[in-house]
């Protein structure tokens, strides 16, 4: 044995150990790393920074256009879910969010208004996360980003996906245009979090633990279309 | 006279009588409905409750919502095996500090959403039924997803009780299961409690 490895050994030991002594977590491996990002880094910015903007961008912006904002990325959103349901060869499915991305890029006026929903064709929620779930890639470690949120390697991936290939924002070749659409996503993005976080802070005893549980039901949920295999209550 | 005083006179029996019934046999479902139109239908007409006043959105949830909910069951669901292990003054203790934590959660959730409208979904009940799952879907004004939020409910010798609500999948007894196990791990049901009654504010 080389001293490199019964280093690694020493160190994995003693990184395991630790991780007993603190409960570990199937799911989150990475959970001391992970809370120093969520209450160390992401908190602070998001109390300094992100809070204080979305407050001004209420103050700012009408209620109407601020729905509008947020139509125009759910939008968006409705794209990259019928390009999953394709993928994950869900036709119907498919169809529906098709039809909400036409309907509501053209009579919505590039998605800022909501016709589809109001004619009742209600929201498809795929993604890239959940169509390598769908194909059998395991979720993988949780991880919590900072001012992005709580993901799994799984979904992160999906995420990069999303970001550098399939959004069509990512095509509009005007860069000024381009960076404005992803400050107003950022804003918007928040904006939407905003009775999220603040129910997190009423309810939860432990916020770090309360967002990990919270988001990996969900996505559980999401995985299984709402039919999650029911599983021992006791563990 | 529209109304005659005949019929004026039977109508304190009758309201006795409908309430008679509706206690012994409000289905759940009907239950779901009648109670979240109740506290809605309040939420939009009450000034104070409007004005984001928290002594009287408590009272509201206090008085209307939390009657229908079983928190000992909740609770109990909540502890999973920690359960059986607390005396049962800390079971008492534990059950009324939860309750104040979700009712005061709820109060918060209140003042964030009341214009949003809520369908139910039927639901075919078993007479034998003694567990069941009530399903409604809020949908929100300005489009958007709507979000599907579920009641578990039992059956008790005094009415249907829910014991757990899920949103959007995510179930709130599930959400409190791991952070009331880590809390038990680190310093026991007393610290579990305590941290309880410092989140209550006392």
């Amino acid at each position: 044995m080389t001293s490199m490895t019964r280093y690694v050994l020493v160190v994995a030991t003693a990184a395991a150990l630790a991780g007993c002594a603190t409960g570990p977590n199937k799911d989150d491996p990475f959970e001391p790393w992970n809370r120093v990002m969520y209450e160390k880094v992401h908190v602070p910015i998001d109390r300094d920074v992100m809070q204080p903007m979305v407050r001004a961008y209420i103050d700012i912006v009408p209620s109407p256009v601020r729905t509008a904002i947020s139509n125009f990325f759910n939008n968006i959103d409705d794209f990259i879910s019928a390009i999953n349901d394709g993928l994950q060869g869900k036709r119907e499915k498919m169809g529906n969010d098709l039809g909400r991305v036409l309907i509501n890029s053209g009579v919505g006026m590039f998605g800022l208004v909501d016709i589809a929903s109001q004619v009742g064709v209600e929201r498809g929620n795929e993604d890239f996360g959940l169509t390598f779930g769908t194909w059998g890639f395991e979720q993988g470690p949780y991880l919590f980003i900072p001012l992005f949120g709580p993901t799994t390697v799984r979904d992160g991936t999906g995420w990069l996906v999303r970001i550098f290939g399939a959004s069509p924002v990512g095509y509009i070749p005007d860069v000024p245009i381009r960076n404005t659409i992803y400050a107003f996503g950022v804003v918007d993005a928040r904006y939407q979090a905003e009775g999220a976080v603040s129910f997190v802070g009423e309810a939860a005893l432990d916020q770090y633990a309360f967002i990990r549980r919270a988001y990996l039901q969900r996505r559980e949920y999401l995985l299984y279309d709402g039919n999650v295999p029911p599983k021992k209550e006791d563990e | 006279m529209p109304v005659s005083m005949k019929t004026i006179r039977w109508l304190p029996l009758a309201a006795m009588l409908a309430a008679t019934l509706a206690f012994a046999q409000e289905a759940p479902d009907a239950l779901v409905k009648r109670v979240s139109q109740d506290v809605l239908a309040i939420a939009k007409s009450d000034p104070k409750v409007q004005a984001g006043d928290q002594a009287r959105i408590h009272e509201v949830i206090d008085g209307k919502l939390a009657p229908h909910f079983d928190f000992t069951r909740m609770t109990a669901l909540a502890m999973g095996r920690n359960w059986r292990n607390a005396t049962p003054a800390q079971q008492k203790e534990l059950t009324e500090q939860f309750r104040q934590l979700l009712v005061r959660t709820y109060s918060g959730a209140l003042s964030r959403y009341r214009d949003e409208k809520i369908e139910y979904k039927p639901l075919a009940v078993a007479p034998s039924a003694t567990d069941v799952t009530v399903k409604t879907l809020v949908v929100k004004a300005g489009g958007g997803s709507p979000v599907p939020i579920d009641y578990s409910l039992t059956k008790t010798p005094e009415g249907w009780k829910a014991y757990d609500v899920i949103v959007g999948g995510v179930s709130l007894v599930t959400n409190y299961r791991d952070e009331f196990n880590e809390q038990i791990k680190s310093g026991g049901v007393d610290g579990l409690i305590a941290t309880l009654k410092t989140k209550n504010g006392g």
